[in-house]
């Protein structure tokens, strides 16, 4: 039997990060003691500080966690163990972490000896790239390169989500802000009352940005009207899909538009209590964000009826799935729930929530002012003249986006991400809009377009697509669990030639089992570039 | 107070209790299945207080834990029933209905002010306050005590203490309120049901009631003797005095589990003759003259346990035996037959449906039913009631004709008091893997054992006295000492030491406790002991 006994005591250095997040302990001697019933939800968040604290979760910093915030400590070891930035064993304070993922290989990316590989990090448009965290007394965590291309549409003045970054606005200071326009959202919301604002972002038929398109006045509609209390706000920027850096834009660069949003959207549901839940892997946008809620706190714009909590993923695609979101802040394993009960019912704690990507959110502030107009964003990378991130007007083709990125002759484009669809050069004439992609038979996604040219190797970027998803799957449900895992080996066995004959018919049959039978978006889209390389490419095809 | 000896709730009502209050208990620990029950009324929104002077891992549990000092559990408890009257939360027509002696227990309460409380039993007034206006305001609320309540020298006071808060509040004899006794082992609750007290016959009725001794006189053609016996500290006193000579001892080992150990060693050797029957050669069983091995209740032998929620359930024979084990009833009618009784069908259901004819609260279980409804909460009065959930619903009807009387008691010091030569007090109990002296536990290895055998100290203490952790020491009481390692425990206040009695082959824990007992349970203070530490 393997028991797990937490004898180990943390260091004082541990103890002190934990002591931040769960407040400072009751002292031995007490008369009086009482049980978090709140601790839970603070694990992840302690788990964190202890490891950027000494460089990795010891056995003492989970069992200091565990007796401090009340969760078993076999439990809190099955939190711990499911994010793949969590280490549970000794490392160096100074760790590198090298993307190998689709755009990065493209580029050339080589992990050196020592550093870690790691699944995107959301910085395609200056690929390679790597991220540096370095723990201690004051842990940081570094992007590499430091910074990216400029903007393509830089100084572009008809912009709508962009406006501010194209025109420079310092993402630092609420007074820039609000020169520009910040905060008027919110001063027209509040002449409007609630109702009115669910029923002008239904008007405004704005579909959710983060890949799944379901319409977000009907989902602010539901939670506005449950009776049961809290509400909750979540903004999901978890930004994972291979090849998406749109929100992480949005949030280093434009970080009190966000707020701004929320709190509208805080106002028209009833919400008191808003989080945004940003990967680990946006250490800038942790810093941006956080400095913008300091800013708004101090200006009375946010702490009064409505505040906002920062919570920081710690590696997980998965937990860019609502539930499994929710999951995560509550302090377990981001395992996905199963639907229904939808979020707008039953969502954080048990609470009817609305939960936004960030790139929607940027939009209502838009549709608030009267801004009509229907613009969308894409992430542009690999084999393209200028990478980054494009604001693209309804209308335009795949292909016009792809010549104003100078992009010559491709040999394929991915679209919207490794749960997207591979498309030849003829089929990029899909107007960018959701019906679009849809009659196309694709998807838009979350927004991803990555190029690959003549140069590029399709077998290793397919094969890199299936490590992927058996990489980031939960293991909660079979036909994910061992769907993602049977596929990567039936691509391996026709890459190396040693096919049995039987792997495409295989693969199609994965392909639909995962699509029909899994708990989440995972699964149910885990074949779905892979299967498209094969039809519309012919990758390992015959 | 009430004419029965069972807990008056089902666990059912316990998860759907608003608060729990554990007075005494480290559940969590010691009875690991009923806090299960417990916590799942936590997750649904109950409240639960745990009053223990350790922080146990119950205690870690509880929204509010009280650190009370050893022994003052009816100073807290008084503290409270004054807070709920002056607050005047009383529940003035249950009181008025249902109780009697309402002016004499608040008369006895009255100088238990909250600050008064806060000095006897260092809980801060203001907490004392929380819990009294919880529970007086709680919808359902439970009370749960084990040994920390009833190992003590006035052991019955304490629990008269908890339930006089009950009829306060009147929360007893509705569903989800009601005072529980959880009980050590699945079928400590049908020993005492099936008579297995000094003073009952079986189903709780009165030994030394005429008319009841003559219907049982009847049915087994024999005379009972017509006063009750004694109970276990009586007979080492009996012993004591040269009146006992001989002992049957069946599945106890009280070489081990008494208090003051060097007395009891010294008496059971001192008899004529020892009879023990059990699974194992227990160190009281070395001792004996005969040894009769008998057989494990679970899984060897026919009959049924009685739960603490007085639930009656059947067990069933799975295995054989090993060797000449005999099953339980079998040994015990041959003993009759050899002493030239016949005592009958030795079918664990005949004896059984026999009980059923004596005992009215057994009347409706027949083993059919028993299986049928998976268990039947007693009384069940016959084959048509489905058994009570609760008890004492009497008390709720429009004319209550056998009232529950209020019973003030008064504060009593532990026997064994602090001094400059004893300074810390010792108190004892239970481990999650282990149960009571090791008998059925010690065999096993475990890595859950580790740290086990150790007295277990706060580290303020420990610099105090000069013991680091991991040391040994001495440890003294007025009666004996054990040497012993020291282990750190930072849920112990200063002051304040703990041993369990699990490893008594290492450690003799009860060498060092006091036999001071209570007269009427018969249960001796292991839960507070004076002693100092000598570090070696």
């Amino acid at each position: 039997v393997d028991l797990k006994l937490l004898e180990a005591e943390p260091t004082d250095a541990e103890r002190t990060a934990i002591d931040a997040v769960a407040g400072a302990p009751e002292t031995n001697g007490g008369r009086v003691g009482r049980a978090r019933r709140d601790g839970r939800q603070l694990l992840l968040p302690a788990l964190r500080a202890a490891q950027r604290r000494v460089g990795f979760v010891s056995e003492g910093a989970l069992g200091y966690a565990s007796r401090r915030l009340s969760v078993p400590p076999a439990d809190a070891y099955g939190v711990a163990s499911f994010y793949a930035l969590l280490a549970l064993e000794e490392r160096p304070a100074d760790v590198l972490h090298v993307c190998t993922d689709i755009a990065c290989r493209l580029a050339g990316a080589e992990v050196p000896a020592g550093a870690h590989a790691s699944p995107c990090l959301g910085l395609c448009e200056r690929a390679p790239a790597s991220l540096r965290t370095i723990a201690g007394e004051k842990p940081r965590e570094i992007q590499l390169p430091e910074s990216g291309p400029p903007l393509p549409q830089a100084g572009e003045s008809d912009l709508r989500l962009l406006r501010r970054i194209a025109a420079g606005v310092d993402p630092t200071s609420l007074d820039a802000y609000r020169a520009h326009g910040g905060y008027t959202a919110l001063a027209r919301a509040r002449e409007l009352g609630p109702e009115a604002v669910v029923q002008t972002i239904a008007d405004s038929k704005l579909l959710g940005r983060g890949g799944a398109a379901f319409p977000t006045g009907t989902k602010w509609e539901a939670v506005a009207r449950q009776p049961a209390q809290p509400h909750y706000l979540v903004c999901n920027a978890d930004e994972s899909e291979p090849g998406t850096f749109k929100d992480r834009i949005l949030m280093e660069s434009d970080p009190f538009a966000l707020l701004e949003a929320m709190t509208i959207a805080a106002f028209a549901t009833g919400c008191a209590h808003g989080f945004i839940y940003v990967r680990a892997e946006y250490p800038l946008a942790h810093e941006r964000l956080e400095n913008a809620m300091t800013q708004l706190r101090a200006a009375g714009l946010l702490g009064g009826d409505f505040d906002v909590e920062l919570r920081i993923g710690a590696g997980a695609y998965v937990c860019g799935e609502e539930t499994a979101l929710f999951q995560s802040i509550e302090g377990y394993r981001g395992e996905p729930r199963n639907k229904p009960p939808f979020p707008v019912e039953v969502g954080l704690f048990g609470k009817p929530t609305v939960v936004n990507n960030v790139e929607t959110l940027a939009n209502v502030p838009e549709i608030i002012r009267g801004d009509a107009r229907e613009t969308r964003l894409f992430c542009l990378s690999g084999h393209v003249g200028r990478p980054g991130l494009y604001e693209v007007e309804l209308g335009m083709t795949l292909r016009e986006l792809l010549e104003r990125a100078e992009t010559r002759q491709p040999k394929a484009v991915l679209l919207g991400g490794a749960a997207g669809t591979f498309l030849r050069p003829d089929q990029l004439d899909l107007p960018l809009t959701f019906e679009g992609a849809r009659d196309a038979g694709t998807t838009l996604g979350s927004g991803v377009v990555m190029v690959f040219d003549e140069s590029a190797d399709l077998v290793d970027a397919v094969l890199r697509i299936a490590e992927f998803f058996r990489d980031e799957s939960c293991g909660q449900c079979v036909p994910c669990r061992v769907g993602t895992k049977r596929q990567e080996e039936a691509l391996h066995r026709l890459a190396a030639g040693r096919g049995e004959g039987n792997e495409i018919a295989l693969l199609a049959d994965l392909e639909q089992v995962m699509r029909d039978a899994s708990i989440c978006g995972l699964g149910q889209t885990a074949a779905s570039a892979v299967g498209s390389a094969i039809r519309n490419l012919g990758v390992l095809a015959s | 107070v009430f004419g029965a000896g069972g807990g008056t709730s089902s666990y059912q009502e316990v998860r759907d209790a608003d608060l729990i209050v554990l007075w005494g208990s480290n559940a969590r620990e010691a009875h690991p299945i009923f806090f299960h029950h417990v916590l799942k009324a936590v997750k649904r929104g109950a409240k639960l207080i745990v009053v223990d002077p350790r922080r146990t891992p119950s205690a870690q549990w509880a929204d509010l834990w009280l650190g009370l000092d050893v022994g003052t559990d009816i100073p807290l408890a008084n503290a409270i029933g004054r807070e709920i009257i002056h607050a005047g939360l009383v529940n003035e027509e249950f009181v008025a209905r249902a109780t009697a002696d309402f002016d004499a227990y608040r008369e006895s309460v009255e100088p238990w002010t909250l600050a008064e409380g806060e000095r006897v039993t260092g809980i801060p007034a203001d907490a004392i306050r929380e819990v009294a206006h919880a529970y007086a305001q709680a919808d359902k609320a439970q009370i749960c005590w084990t040994l920390g309540i009833t190992e003590h020298h006035n052991a019955v006071d304490n629990v008269f203490a908890l339930i006089d808060l009950a009829l306060l509040t009147g929360h007893v004899g509705r569903y989800g309120s009601g005072l529980n006794p959880l009980r050590g082992q699945n079928n400590v609750q049908g020993g005492g049901d099936m008579g297995a007290i000094p003073n009952k016959l079986p189903g709780f009725q009165e030994i030394e009631d005429d008319t009841i001794r003559a219907r049982f006189d009847k049915a087994w053609d024999t005379t009972i003797p017509p006063k009750r016996g004694l109970h276990l500290t009586q007979m080492f006193e009996a012993m004591e005095h040269g009146k006992l000579k001989a002992l049957y001892v069946i599945g106890e080992n009280p070489a081990q589990s008494e208090a003051d150990q060097v007395r009891a060693l010294k008496l059971l050797k001192g008899l004529d003759m020892l009879i023990v029957q059990d699974l194992f050669l227990t160190k009281t069983a070395q001792l004996a003259d005969v040894v009769l091995p008998g057989c494990a209740g679970w899984c060897e032998s026919e009959g049924t346990v009685t739960s603490s929620e007085r639930r009656v359930q059947r067990v069933r024979k799975a295995l054989d035996p090993p060797g000449d084990a005999r099953d339980d009833i079998e040994i015990v009618y041959e003993l009759g037959r050899r002493l030239g009784h016949d005592l009958g069908s030795t079918r664990a259901e005949d004896v059984w449906n026999e009980l059923r004819t004596l005992s009215p609260m057994h009347a409706g279980m027949s083993y059919s039913r028993l299986e049928e409804m998976g268990g039947i909460h007693w009384p069940c009065w016959d084959e048509s009631h489905p058994g009570d959930l609760f008890l004492h619903a009497r008390l709720w009807e429009p004319e209550v004709t056998d009232r529950a009387h209020f019973q003030p008691v008064h504060h009593s010091p532990p026997v064994d008091v602090l001094d400059d030569d004893f300074p810390i007090r010792l108190t004892t109990g239970r481990r999650l893997e282990s149960f009571n002296t090791g008998v059925q536990t010690g065999g096993y290895s475990s890595p859950l054992h580790r740290n086990g055998a150790a007295l277990q100290l706060a580290p303020e203490d420990g610099a105090r006295y000069g013991v680091r952790d991991g040391g040994r020491v001495r440890v003294v009481s007025r009666r004996g000492a054990v040497e012993a390692p020291v282990r750190y425990d930072t849920t112990l206040r200063p002051g304040l030491a703990f041993m369990n009695l699990h490893f008594p082959d290492e450690i003799e824990t009860n060498i060092l406790t006091i036999d001071a007992t209570d007269p009427k349970s018969g249960t001796a203070e292991f839960k507070a002991t004076a002693i100092r530490v000598e570090p070696l």
